[in-house]
Formats: structure tokens, C-alpha cells, sequence
């Protein structure tokens, strides 16, 4: 098990160590103490190495992260898991905004509440939230899913393509081209696994779907008024 | 763009580290605003009498002929207390609008910054650590405070350029984002009689909620309106005589954290302002949702 | 018999003309706004309005070849380990695979590269045969994040961060569902066939504050080893560059409104920002403001056309230019060979600009195997680097008879404008005077 002191060494040092880890290192345990809310804390890793953070962070922690395990005993601020290609963070407090923003795949479980435009643009990267929210989440939503316990904010969904949004709690508006959808079989498979994934005891019975009502895949001038 | 800071105080007993712990915030977030910084500290108050903070170019040696000048002509007693380029002038409360009839007739170098019972303003062009510095902000004491840093984006860097602003008396205002309809609006508060100095976007946001106030609406219906009558990205936090409040845009995409505990209520742009605040790692932390106003005082 | 009463001449209108009308009938008909790619067509201030003051008896010439004059510029000083040192300032400006064929993006990587210079990916990802054909190559970092990811960013020379461009500054990126095939979908995480719709803001910060902490964060993925550009179309450009400064670029790329686009609304690109010309000197003014001219370099773009625009840029303060538009002409876009093409298409030869439909008979602006087959990248690559050499040679030609041994030491007092519109926009002399508008110390 290394320690690093992130307000005593730098961040630096830090990200160059962590980066410069292979995938048959056997520094593989990383304890990250004093992080005190900064920026750019385990960006860029790629190895299956294990990193905990003992405190809250500042704006994209674990950006692109690729193979990574990173568990963060704190909240994040705005960008968490933002571009990340593989791997598993666990948040155990709360996100801000732009939680796991245009992620193409990996598992970024959030244990409190997100904020606003909780995957915005993702592209395959899979998302569960235990708590809550925030408006504009899922925004331009391409690909992945995104698991929410709790209750979704407004417009979820806006714009969105393929993606699947599954809701538990309450959502207090859909946003342009998203529907409540039927869950299938698929579905509750897909979901069950998730919450096995994100150490949830949510039954996937308790969800509802959301996705695209794929009408602004074509423009179609009588469909003016979404736009 | 910029970086703000609050602070309201629940505990008295951290009254006298008020201006230590603010400044510290502040410095902080130096990188979101290298440009210029100020504080508003609501201090302590004395029954019957106002303050004035003023601020002269370069200061003024001559604070004490003012002094007398002042006196003489208001025919009251009055004390200036010169800090760097600023001054507070002590004077009876009944005075305090003669005086600055008088200071914008008479001595036109002299800004005002902030007029009330409890509140003082200090704000220069310069990292927040040389302006925490130069008007001694540490040593300062009182019960809430906020603070701002500036990256200027379509004004100039000046010191009227800077927050806070003052709304009227006890009450500022501070910004961060980037309003979009200013030029149409500073015209039609001008028109409207409210005096607006510089180009800031943000100086038209405090004299909008001025200007609403003035017509009878109270603070939180000014900023109810301003969902409605501004035009851009802001998270906004005013300060008051009794506390403050918070407000961001429906869209709110400026950051914004605000941490609670039994000592105090704590306001950051980034959480990274909070994390030597006592207590912070048992705080509840949470962000304000868009279009929502928030309001703490004692 | 009575003679015929004469009658007046027909006159068009110049406010409703044959153009204007043949768009409100389209408009009428189909509901939608038009879209096309290109830059700005109409006629604009530009660098045609600006002419060189050549040496005579005050000033001495340097004669051609024996008397050097240098063209190398290094881009990226102010932060990076590894800045790009380029032998011409002339780069190539982002373009996608995908509003570009595969073959077109190698014949620039394949030309620049002869050339001595950069290319850059655009709004869909660096595609391996680029960045294989490319000796130095950009990466954009765009509002829609197609296909990025770190490996290819840190295979990358220079990463430019993309806030707008010239053609649509404060839109978003657009590819209709006509070159969305498979290879396109699959970079772009998208299904085939639709109409893609960008976001016109970055998903994970909002103004130059946030854009402080998003440099940090790329700086630390690639170990703060390569130049990082910020991209805006201008606008603002005073504001813009003082700001891009502020959250830590390396270097302004600046984009006028005769900057192209693969696709976008005609009234974005006609409408919405303002003419290089313009741009140039308040982005430099805010570098001077700062401190830091030269220290971070600026590029400028949009209607780059020959050696004597590449000078004049530089002669108003910029380090480098761009070319697009220029580019795809020279590799053989709207090439008159293919005219009966283009009369099937309802245009001709120099107007062909509907590239969004993805039928380009030159092959460079579509998708489709058969017309993109047309494109021999070595043979267009060479014609490029054929172009890029003129455009050099022209400027060292002009910056020589100005008495200059190096092209960065043109300065706007070579320069004396035609028109009132230039003088006031570039801030130079009216020829023969010593007066522009706006000259501090006189009257207007």
C-alpha cells in the first residue's frame, strides 16, 4: 500500500506516478490522504490499479480513466469520471455537476446525489446514482445507462439518443424526444447486474424507463416546436 | 468569470476570526479571478451612527483636513478611519445622506463604496492576496462576510470594476457569470435615474436589484424578478445587514457549494474555498438548485 | 401605325435579388433553414483591402535567395515541454473525417507534412491514417467529445480546445444522415443514418474560469507535454484572446467569418461574426495588453488565400494563419473539370457548397466509396504541398522587398489600406495618409 500526500507532494507527482503504472505493477494499492477539494486527482490512469481517496475532491476527478479503480471516501465536484473509457469509481458521498460527462464506458457509481446534467453526452459509460439527480441530466445521451434510485430533476433526457435511463424515484420533467418506455426482460437483466455492480439493494421491479422517442433523428418541419 | 466566497456566522464566538477565515477562502480561489478582489465585512455597529467606506485613487494623506472640513459642514461630529486606499467615515445616521450629497458635489475623486449600519466594503485591482493584505482583512471582525475574485470578461479591470457592489444601504452584491442583456439594461436604469459607473455587467445587476427595491419590492422579490428580467448565466450572493442569500439562473451552470454546520453557513464557488472552514468534514454539503432563492440572517 | 411607347429598363432589386428570392421560394416550400457548408460569401472587408509599402529610398530591400528570410515559427512557448516547431506558418485548419473523406484527410496529412507544417483533426476524432500521414497533428477538443479519448490525446502533437469557429461562433458542430455511414457512426457513437446534432457548449465547463481548470486537467492527462490552443470564432476578439490568455493557452486560434464549415445554416455563416480583418488587431492589442505577445502565439484563419494574405496577417501581429477552404481547393474541390457534375447537382463549378448531401464530385466533402475514389491522396497531397510552398515563397517575396529577413518581423506600418471600411477595421493608414479612423488624437 503507497501513500501519497497530496498537499505535502503535489498533484504532479501524483498523476505522474499513477500514469506511469503497468498493468502487472506491483505498486497497485494507492492511498491519495489530504486531497483538500482539488482539481485534476487521478486523471488519466491506465492500469487496473487500485486508488482510494481519502477526502473530498474539486472538478474531474478520474477524467478519462481507463482500467482504474478509484474510490473516493468524500464528495467530487463538477466533471467526475469525465471521457472515462474503463474501470470503477466509487463516489461514497456526493457529485456535482457533469458527473461522468461523455463517458464511453466504465462503471461510475455515486453513493449520495448528483447534480445537474449528471451524464451529459455519455457514449457507453454506465452511471448509478443511489440518491438523486439534478435537472439536465442525461442531456444529448448517446449510449450507456444511467441508473437513478432516487428522483431525476428537470428535463431529464433532452435530446437524447440511444441511451437507457432507468428511474426509480420521481422524475419532475422529461426533456425534448424522451419517453417513459416498457421494461422488457433485457432490461431488468441489464439493470439487475448494475445494481449488483454499484452494491445496491434496489430491485429492478421498482424502475421505470426512460429513452428516445427517436423523432428528431430526421428533421421534420411539422416537428418544429421541439426545437 | 470569478470566484466568490461567503460566510455567516452562527457561532459568535468565531466573530473575531471572521476577516482571517474569509480571507483565506478567497485566496483560494485566486486562479478563478486574478484580476482584482473585494470583501464586504458586516462589522460592528453603533446605534444612531452610519458608515461610509470610501476610496480615493492612490489614497488621500489628507483624510484628517477632510475630517474637519466634513464636520464643520455637516455641523456633526464625524471620525475618518483611513485603511490603504479606503476610508470608513463614522458619521450620525441622520447625516449620513447630506454627507454624501456633499462628498459628490464636493470631493468627486471620492467613490463610495458601501454605506449602513454594520457593513464595509474594500475592493482593488490585484490578486485577493495582495488586496487581503493591503487593507488588512485578517485583522478584521463581524458576524457574515462575502468576497469576490475577478476575471474580467467584457469591462476593463479597474476598481470600479470590481465587486461587490453596493445595492444600497447594508446590502452588495457579488457575481459570477456572464450577463447578457447589460447594455439594454444599464440604458434603461440610466434613463430611470440610477447612477452606473462602469461598464460591469455586473454593477447592472446591483442597480437593477436597486432599482426594484426602490420601487417598494423587498430583496428576495428583486430577486425573484431578476429570474425574469436578466438575461445570461449568474450565480449571484448578496449580502444584507442581517445575513445573505444566493441565487443562480435556471440554467445554472456556474458553480456553486454551500456547506452547513452549527457554527456557521459557508458559500464557495468550489468546494476547495470550504476545506479549512472547522467542522467542514461533518458539513452538510450540498449545491442550490437554479431559480431558487436562498436566504440565511441572524 | 403608332411607334411603341418606350419603357423603362427591368431593374432587379438589389435587397430582393434573384439569390434572396430563389431562398424564400426554397424556404417556402420546404419549411427548413438552408444548410451548406463554406464561409461567408459574400463581400467582405478583407485583405485585398490592404496593400504593402515596398522599399524605396527610405528603406532598403533584401535581394531573393542569398539573403535569407525566414520562415520558421515555434508554436507553444508558454507552457508545454514539446512545442511544434513548424518550417512555414501556414498550418492546416481543423476539418473532420467524416464532413471529409478518408482519402482527402490523407492527402493533407500527406501535404502538410511534405511541407513541413501541422494538420488538425475535427469535430469526429483522429482516424489512424491521419495521424500515420501527418508529421504533426492536432487534436480538437470539441463541445460534442465525438470519439475522444486519451490514448489518441496523448498521441497527439498539440491539443486545441475548440470554443467556436468563424462560421458559426456560439453553434455546434452538424452532420446530416447522408454521411453518417458506418465508419462515421461508429467513431461518433451514433446510429447510422440520422441527423447528427451537436451541443454548442462544452458538456463540462462554462466560461473561462471553468476553462482554467479543464487545461489543467488535459495538461495533467498528457503530462504537460504538448501545446494547448483555445479555438473561438471571432466575435469579441479583444475579450476572447485576454480570456483564453487568463484560463492558460499556449496559443489563440482565431477563426473570421469567411472561416468554412462542412454544414451549418447559411444565416450562421452570413450573419454571425465578423471578417478576419477586423479580429486580428484587438486580439493582438490584448496579447500586447497582457504582456504576452509572442509569448502566446495566435493563429489566424478564415479566407486565407495566397502569400500576400499570409503576410498581411503576420504584418498585423499574428504568428501564423490557417487555411481550409484554401486547402480543399487546392487538393481539387470545385474543380471545373467536373462541371457536368456540378450542372446535375443545380450548380456549377466555384458555387458547389451543398457538401452536407454528401455527393461532392471531387470526392473530398462525402462519404461515399465511389466519388471519395476519385481523390488520389499522394497526387492531391503533392498539390498541396505544391500550394503551400507558392504561398510561402509569395510571402518571403513581399516581406524581402519590405526590407524584412524574417516574416515575423512584418509590423503594421508596412501596410496602408485602400478603403475607409480596412483602415478603421485594421487600423492602418488610408494610403497616402497618415490618418486611419479612430487614430487616437484626432477627431472621430
Amino acid at each position: 500500500m503507497l501513500t501519497y500526500d497530496l498537499a505535502a507532494d503535489g498533484l504532479r507527482g501524483l498523476n505522474a506516478a499513477l500514469q506511469a503504472q503497468s498493468p502487472d505493477t506491483n505498486q497497485s494499492q494507492w492511498d491519495v490522504i489530504n486531497p483538500k477539494g482539488s482539481h485534476a486527482i487521478a486523471v488519466g490512469l491506465n492500469a487496473p490499479i487500485d486508488v482510494t481517496v481519502h477526502g473530498s475532491t474539486g472538478y474531474y476527478c478520474a477524467g478519462m480513466n481507463q482500467q482504474a479503480n478509484i474510490r473516493v471516501k468524500g464528495s467530487v465536484g463538477p466533471g467526475v469520471c469525465e471521457n472515462m473509457m474503463s474501470g470503477k469509481v466509487v463516489i461514497e458521498g456526493d457529485a456535482s455537476q457533469y458527473a461522468g460527462a461523455t463517458g464511453h464506458g466504465g462503471l461510475l457509481v455515486i453513493k449520495g446525489n448528483a447534480s445537474s446534467r449528471c451524464g451529459i453526452s455519455m457514449k457507453g459509460i454506465d452511471i448509478v446514482v443511489h440518491g438523486n439527480i439534478g435537472h439536465m441530466s442525461a442531456f444529448m445521451a448517446q449510449a450507456g445507462n444511467l441508473v437513478v434510485c432516487g428522483d431525476a430533476g428537470d428535463a431529464l433526457g433532452d435530446s437524447l439518443y440511444e441511451a437507457r435511463l432507468f428511474v426509480r424515484g420521481s422524475v419532475k420533467s422529461l426533456g425534448a424526444d424522451c419517453i417513459e418506455k416498457e421494461m422488457r426482460p433485457e432490461h431488468i437483466a441489464i439493470l439487475s447486474d448494475l445494481l449488483e455492480k454499484a452494491e445496491s439493494d434496489a430491485k429492478p421491479e421498482e424502475f421505470k424507463r426512460y429513452g428516445s422517442a427517436r423523432k428528431l433523428y430526421n428533421f421534420d418541419v411539422d416537428k418544429n416546436t421541439t426545437y | 468569470m470569478c470566484g466568490i466566497v461567503g460566510l455567516f456566522l452562527k457561532d459568535k464566538s468565531l466573530e473575531p476570526k471572521l476577516g482571517q477565515m474569509l480571507s483565506e477562502m478567497l485566496i483560494t480561489m485566486t486562479d478563478r479571478g486574478p484580476d482584482s478582489a473585494g470583501i464586504a465585512i458586516y462589522g460592528q455597529e453603533q446605534k444612531g451612527r452610519s458608515k461610509l467606506t470610501v476610496q480615493s485613487e492612490g489614497g488621500r494623506e489628507d483624510y484628517a483636513a477632510l475630517q474637519n472640513d466634513l464636520a464643520a459642514a455637516l455641523e456633526t461630529d464625524l471620525s475618518i478611519t483611513p485603511n490603504d486606499t479606503h476610508a470608513v467615515i463614522d458619521v450620525a445616521a441622520d447625516k449620513a445622506s447630506e454627507l454624501r450629497t456633499i462628498l459628490s458635489a464636493q470631493h468627486p475623486d471620492i467613490r463610495v463604496m458601501s454605506q449602513g449600519d454594520s457593513i464595509e466594503i474594500y475592493k482593488e485591482v490585484g490578486l485577493p492576496g495582495a488586496v487581503s493584505e493591503r487593507f488588512h482583512v485578517s485583522a478584521m471582525s463581524g458576524s457574515h462576510g462575502i468576497g469576490h475574485t475577478r476575471m474580467a470578461t467584457e469591462s476593463a479591470v479597474t476598481t470600479d470594476g470590481a465587486h461587490p457592489y453596493s445595492t444600497g444601504p447594508d446590502q452588495c452584491l457579488v457575481h459570477n457569470g456572464s450577463l447578457s442583456n447589460h447594455n439594454a439594461l444599464r440604458r434603461k436604469l440610466t434613463r430611470n435615474g440610477i447612477k452606473i459607473e462602469s461598464q460591469n455587467d455586473t454593477e447592472v445587476g446591483a442597480a437593477y436589484l436597486t432599482w426594484k427595491m426602490s420601487q417598494g419590492n423587498s430583496l428576495g422579490e428583486a430577486l425573484e424578478s431578476s429570474l425574469k428580467d436578466l438575461d445570461g448565466f449568474f450565480t449571484f450572493v448578496v449580502g444584507t445587514k442581517d445575513g445573505f442569500g444566493v441565487l443562480r439562473d435556471p440554467i445554472a451552470c456556474k458553480p456553486a457549494v454551500l456547506a452547513e454546520t452549527d457554527q456557521y453557513v459557508a458559500f464557495g464557488s468550489e468546494y476547495r474555498a470550504l476545506v479549512n472552514l472547522p467542522g467542514i468534514e461533518d458539513a452538510r454539503v450540498w449545491e442550490p438548485e437554479p431559480a431558487t432563492v436562498y436566504f440565511w440572517s441572524h | 401605325m403608332e411607334p411603341k411607347t418606350p419603357r423603362t429598363l427591368p431593374i432587379q432589386s438589389a435587397t430582393f435579388t434573384k439569390e434572396v428570392n430563389a431562398e424564400i421560394r426554397r424556404a417556402a416550400a420546404t419549411g427548413i433553414y438552408d444548410i451548406r457548408g463554406g464561409g461567408a460569401k459574400r463581400k467582405l472587408p478583407h485583405f485585398d483591402d490592404l496593400v504593402f509599402l515596398g522599399a524605396s529610398v527610405s528603406r532598403y530591400p533584401l535581394e531573393g535567395y542569398r539573403e535569407t528570410c525566414n520562415t520558421k515559427v515555434t508554436l507553444g512557448t508558454r507552457f508545454a515541454k514539446n512545442p511544434i516547431e513548424l518550417d512555414i506558418p501556414i498550418t492546416i485548419a481543423g476539418m473532420s473525417f467524416g464532413a471529409l473523406s478518408g482519402q482527402a484527410k490523407e492527402a493533407l496529412g500527406r501535404g502538410a507534412s511534405a511541407a513541413g507544417t501541422s494538420t488538425t483533426t475535427g469535430d469526429g476524432g483522429m482516424t489512424p491514417e491521419e495521424r500515420g500521414h501527418s508529421s504533426k497533428l492536432v487534436y480538437q477538443y470539441l463541445p460534442s467529445r465525438y470519439g475522444m479519448n486519451p490514448d489518441d490525446l496523448r498521441k497527439a502533437d498539440a491539443i486545441e480546445v475548440v470554443v467556436g469557429q468563424g462560421a458559426k461562433p456560439g453553434g455546434g458542430g452538424m452532420l446530416l444522415g447522408q454521411k453518417i455511414s458506418d465508419r462515421v457512426a461508429q467513431m461518433r457513437t451514433l446510429p447510422k443514418g440520422i441527423d447528427q446534432r451537436s451541443a454548442c457548449r462544452h458538456p463540462d465547463w462554462t466560461g473561462p474560469d471553468d476553462l482554467e481548470i479543464k487545461l489543467l486537467e488535459l495538461r495533467e492527462i498528457t503530462n504537460w507535454e504538448v501545446p494547448i490552443y483555445v479555438k473561438v470564432g471571432a466575435t469579441r476578439p479583444y475579450y476572447d484572446t485576454a480570456l483564453a490568455v487568463k484560463a492558460g493557452a499556449d496559443v489563440v486560434v482565431l477563426d473570421g467569418m469567411q472561416g468554412g464549415t462542412a454544414a451549418t445554416q447559411d444565416v450562421f455563416i452570413e450573419h454571425v461574426g465578423i471578417p478576419i480583418l477586423a479580429a486580428i488587431r484587438p486580439a493582438v492589442r490584448a496579447l500586447q495588453d497582457l504582456g504576452v505577445h509572442r509569448d502566446v502565439q495566435l493563429i489566424v484563419s478564415g479566407g486565407i488565400r495566397n502569400g500576400a494574405d499570409v503576410a498581411k496577417a503576420m504584418a498585423l501581429g499574428a504568428d501564423a494563419v490557417a487555411i481550409g477552404t484554401a486547402a480543399l481547393i487546392a487538393l481539387g474541390d470545385n474543380d471545373p473539370k467536373w462541371e457536368a457534375e456540378y450542372q446535375k447537382l443545380g450548380t456549377t463549378a466555384g458555387a458547389y457548397d451543398d457538401w452536407h448531401e454528401g455527393q461532392d464530385p471531387a470526392g473530398i466533402t462525402t462519404q461515399d466509396p465511389t466519388l471519395s475514389a476519385r481523390l488520389d491522396p499522394i497526387d492531391a497531397g503533392r498539390r498541396l504541398r505544391n500550394y503551400l510552398k507558392v504561398m510561402t515563397l509569395e510571402a518571403q517575396t513581399i516581406a524581402r522587398a519590405c526590407g524584412h529577413n524574417d516574416l515575423r518581423n512584418l509590423e503594421p506600418e508596412d501596410l496602408c489600406a485602400l478603403t475607409v471600411e480596412a483602415a478603421a477595421m485594421a487600423q492602418v493608414p488610408l494610403a497616402g495618409t497618415d490618418w486611419y479612423p479612430g487614430k487616437p488624437g484626432t477627431g472621430y
